[in-house]
């Protein structure tokens, strides 16, 4: 099964997000392939390149770059949600005359319009929300 | 306000269950519909619990500077976003009643909401 997520809460203060990231390994565990994360709402902040939680806790960041890596994921960020909550990529950070950018490859900002087209070109889009 | 008299269908269903203001669920979650709308699909919304707050009259911009949602709710028709379904039950049980809405509804008493959840292809719960 080709699955896509879509994440709608933030790290650490909803388990939205460990939850997505504990459902992405099962299936994967168990053959499926999870070929797409969107990030919505206050889920973009899983994006944030500046998170820096304490050593002892769940990076969910790199855990989802991690993803990306060794399973190939896309990881989406919706661009009108990530640029209202400051996370922006160099370019947008250039654009807005910000001194520095919060999100990095491998994730990409990207619009609404692509989370249809995900619900359309995979098997199963599963929301994971606070 | 109708209750459901035809099959429940649609390409996409978005699920409201926040009030407006308070949060950006509202807010984000019609303009999902929006775009889907804009994309040629067939949206649906399902206002559920809290969300049957975002219909009532009145939503206009407010101390903090939100953007009201009155009129995106009236943009909808343009979209033709037309089916609004309603848990009939979340309404009375915030003492509420058809005469507050802002927009003609369908009523959805608790038994029919699964089948307004099986009527659509995609469904993303706001």
């Amino acid at each position: 099964m080709r699955y896509a997520l879509l994440v709608l809460g933030g790290p650490y203060s909803h388990q939205a997000a460990h939850s997505a990231l504990r459902f992405a390994h099962a299936a994967i565990a168990r053959g499926h392939r999870v070929e797409t994360v969107f990030f919505y709402h206050d889920g973009v902040y899983n994006a944030s390149h500046l998170s820096a939680p304490p050593q002892d806790e769940p990076h969910l960041v790199d855990a989802w770059s991690e993803l990306r890596r060794t399973h190939g994921t896309a990881l989406q960020v919706c661009v009108a949600a990530a640029l209202r909550r400051g996370l922006l990529d160099a370019r947008e950070a250039e654009r807005h005359g910000k001194s520095g950018a919060s999100l990095e490859p491998p994730f990409e900002l990207t619009g609404l319009g692509q989370l249809l087209d995900i619900s359309q070109t995979h098997e199963r889009l599963i929301t994971f929300a606070p | 306000m109708s209750e459901v008299s035809e099959t429940p269908h649609g390409d996409l269903l978005v699920i409201l269950r926040h009030a407006p203001h308070g949060s950006l669920w509202l807010r984000e979650a019609l303009d999902l519909a929006l775009v889907g709308a804009a994309f040629g699909q067939s949206v649906s919304l399902l206002l559920m619990g809290d969300g049957v707050w975002a219909l009532l009259q009145g939503q206009g911009s407010g101390p903090l500077g939100q953007k009201g949602t009155q009129s995106t709710f009236e943009m909808l028709e343009m979209y033709d976003i037309e089916r609004l379904y309603i848990d009939i039950d979340a309404l009375e049980a915030r003492g509420l009643t058809r005469d507050d809405l802002l927009l003609p509804v369908i009523e959805v008493p608790a038994p029919a909401l699964s089948a307004v959840l099986a009527g659509h292809r995609q469904i993303v719960n706001f």
